[in-house]
């Protein structure tokens, strides 16, 4: 088809149209990019910023005009939060307060979401429209009967209430891993029924290694909600050594000296890292689970 | 037993841990809450019977009408400028051309800071006197608000720093603006329809369930925000930011009001879910469903 559009002569109006589009997309690919450029400044600046005070040095805070580039590098600030506070300590806290909670809420929602996407069962459309109702409430009025019944229980200031959740099947992650599984061939399941395998053989040997994408989307998710959470260590931990990193962060500030801003940065630097390594990691699937899960409904 | 009996019953198993979930975390919570709401409870002693006293508190309590007043300003700006801001990110980042990757990664890399790192960083960018924010806007000729200290501005300061994280709205977006068919774009086309008539008679219409479930659970967020103002502003300038949960939390965890705080969590869940009821309600309006003529 191409070929045969070449071989004749252009009549000579649509090579001026022809020219007259060319033209107006380079003006729009240029509009795009600046666009582009200039927002993304806006949204990378603050981050910049807070790498390049973490090594400024100590009184950068209170310098007038503030500077953008440290004017002389200190790397020491970084070895100072470790003395200030026991850093290693709250970082393995909170290592093993999110993996906990992703291995709870990878395992849980993956079994929920299996049956409601590939079995048949009584109720299940009514069960499932409860799941979604689920998402739609706001978790500040199970807030307060939690923490009594936790505090009850004797384990308050433990990362029982932290993690325990997750082990329950988070609704909105069941509902994701549930969109993606009905993508997946029925088909599949009934060779394998054949050749007589069982439901849960079926979820762990041939859904699950299909849904990896989708899994590295939640477990991203939710390893982050569980990273950055502030209110529910606030809440349920007193102990300093059971802090979490980012109860941490902010206990730096109430010593002497942690209302300098370079060490500020540099624990605010290391607590941002773990997330930014795996969400570039996980990228590829994060943006591919997104798409096949579609939020669509 | 038969084959579709015991399908059930598998199933069943596997939806269990939600199940056990769904009465331990949240029905039985809930009930408990609204228990607690008609209670005297400090913890230390079992509950008193109150009645509806804690509610009639909260007529006269000024806090919560000021409480009421920050959070419902803040969901009103934030809400639809994050809507906005995110699908204006994600109609650039759709746009085909060279190294688009990169920009999707540097508009999401907010999303994955949250809560205490932003509120420390924002706190200096924000300083009155020395932050580096005001200290560019003077070179530009601006003499920059007290950010955070102003109680005319701070809400706005803090509206500002959520479309920071308008990145994670947008990759949602993005994802639903992909799922629009291409052949709709060419048959406007051919009819003749510009750019923004496309936009606004196909791309707006089609992805309107996503822009809807982003508002939902925008709202539901923000009634709730609380790290931010307990890290950055407690409450203040005098109770410029006195965020609802903040005041709630106030109530049960610095004074062990836990009655009065549970009644404080029943009214705010009220209000989220009346205006969730009414948004679900009125979608009819102006969410385009493909499916909805086949349905009805």
């Amino acid at each position: 088809m191409a070929a045969t559009t070449q071989s004749q002569p252009r009549p000579i109006y649509q090579t001026r149209h022809s020219l007259q589009r060319t033209a107006r997309d380079t003006v729009g690919i240029v509009l795009v990019y600046a666009l582009l450029i200039g927002f993304s400044v806006l949204f990378i600046l603050p981050l910049l910023w807070t790498v390049s005070s973490s090594v400024k040095p100590i009184g950068s805070g209170m310098k007038f005009p503030p500077e953008f580039f440290p004017s002389q590098i200190v790397l020491d600030n970084y070895p100072q939060v470790f003395r200030m506070i026991p850093f290693a300590r709250y970082f393995a806290n909170s290592a093993f307060v999110s993996t906990l909670a992703v291995a709870g809420e990878l395992l849980s929602a993956s079994l929920v979401a299996f049956a409601f996407a590939r079995l048949r069962f009584p109720g299940r459309n009514m069960l499932f429209l409860v799941l979604l109702s689920t998402m739609m409430l706001p978790g500040v009025v199970t807030m307060i009967p939690q923490f009594v019944i936790w505090r009850v229980l004797g384990l308050t200031n433990t990362y029982a209430p932290l993690t325990a959740g997750a082990f329950f099947g988070p609704a909105f992650s069941v509902f994701l891993l549930r969109q993606f599984f009905l993508t997946i061939n029925l088909e599949l399941d009934e060779a394998a029924k054949v050749d007589g395998a069982n439901e849960f053989r079926i979820y762990w040997q041939i859904i699950l290694p299909l849904a990896k994408p989708a899994l590295a989307t939640i477990g991203i998710f939710s390893f982050m909600g569980s990273w950055n959470d502030f209110m529910g260590p606030l809440i349920y931990l007193s102990d300093t050594d059971l802090y979490t990193l980012a109860l941490g962060v902010n206990y730096l500030r109430s010593f002497r000296g942690g209302g300098e801003l370079s060490y500020q940065m540099a624990a605010a630097t290391m607590f941002v890292v773990p997330c930014i390594v795996l969400y570039f990691i996980a990228q590829r699937y994060i943006i591919q689970g997104i798409v096949t899960t579609g939020l669509k409904g | 037993m038969t084959q579709s009996r015991r399908e059930a019953l598998v199933a069943y198993l596997f939806i269990s841990p939600w199940l056990f979930g769904l009465l331990l975390f949240l029905i039985g919570p809930i009930l408990l809450s609204f228990y607690f709401s008609l209670t005297k409870y400090n913890l230390a002693q079992a509950p008193q019977w109150l009645g509806l006293a804690n509610y009639e508190r909260m007529l006269t309590d000024p806090f919560v009408g000021i409480a009421l007043r920050v959070t419902g300003t803040y969901t009103l700006l934030a809400v639809p400028l994050g809507t906005i801001a995110s699908l204006l990110i994600a109609l650039l980042l759709n746009q085909k051309v060279a190294g688009i990757r990169v920009f999707r990664t540097i508009f999401y890399m907010p999303s994955l800071i949250s809560g205490v790192a932003v509120a420390i960083v924002f706190s200096w960018l924000f300083s009155h006197r020395l932050g580096i924010i005001n200290f560019i806007l003077s070179r530009l000729g601006i003499q920059g608000p007290n950010w955070l200290g102003d109680p005319n501005v701070v809400l706005w300061t803090l509206v500002l720093m959520s479309l920071w994280g308008a990145g994670s709205g947008a990759v949602i977006f993005l994802a639903a603006l992909q799922g629009v068919p291409q052949s709709l774009y060419e048959a406007a086309e051919l009819d003749g329809a510009g750019a923004f008539r496309k936009f606004w008679h196909i791309t707006i219409p089609l992805i309107s369930p996503v822009i809807m479930f982003s508002v939902i659970t925008g709202v539901i967020g923000t009634f709730q925000t609380f790290t931010i103002s307990y890290l950055m502003t407690g409450g203040g300038p005098g109770y410029a930011t006195l965020f609802y949960l903040l005041y709630l939390y106030r109530n049960a965890f610095n004074w062990f009001e836990m009655g009065y705080a549970s009644a404080l969590a029943w009214v705010l869940f009220v209000i989220i879910l009346f205006f969730t009821l009414i948004l679900l309600r009125t979608s009819s309006l102006w969410v385009y469903y493909e499916s909805a003529g086949r349905e009805r």
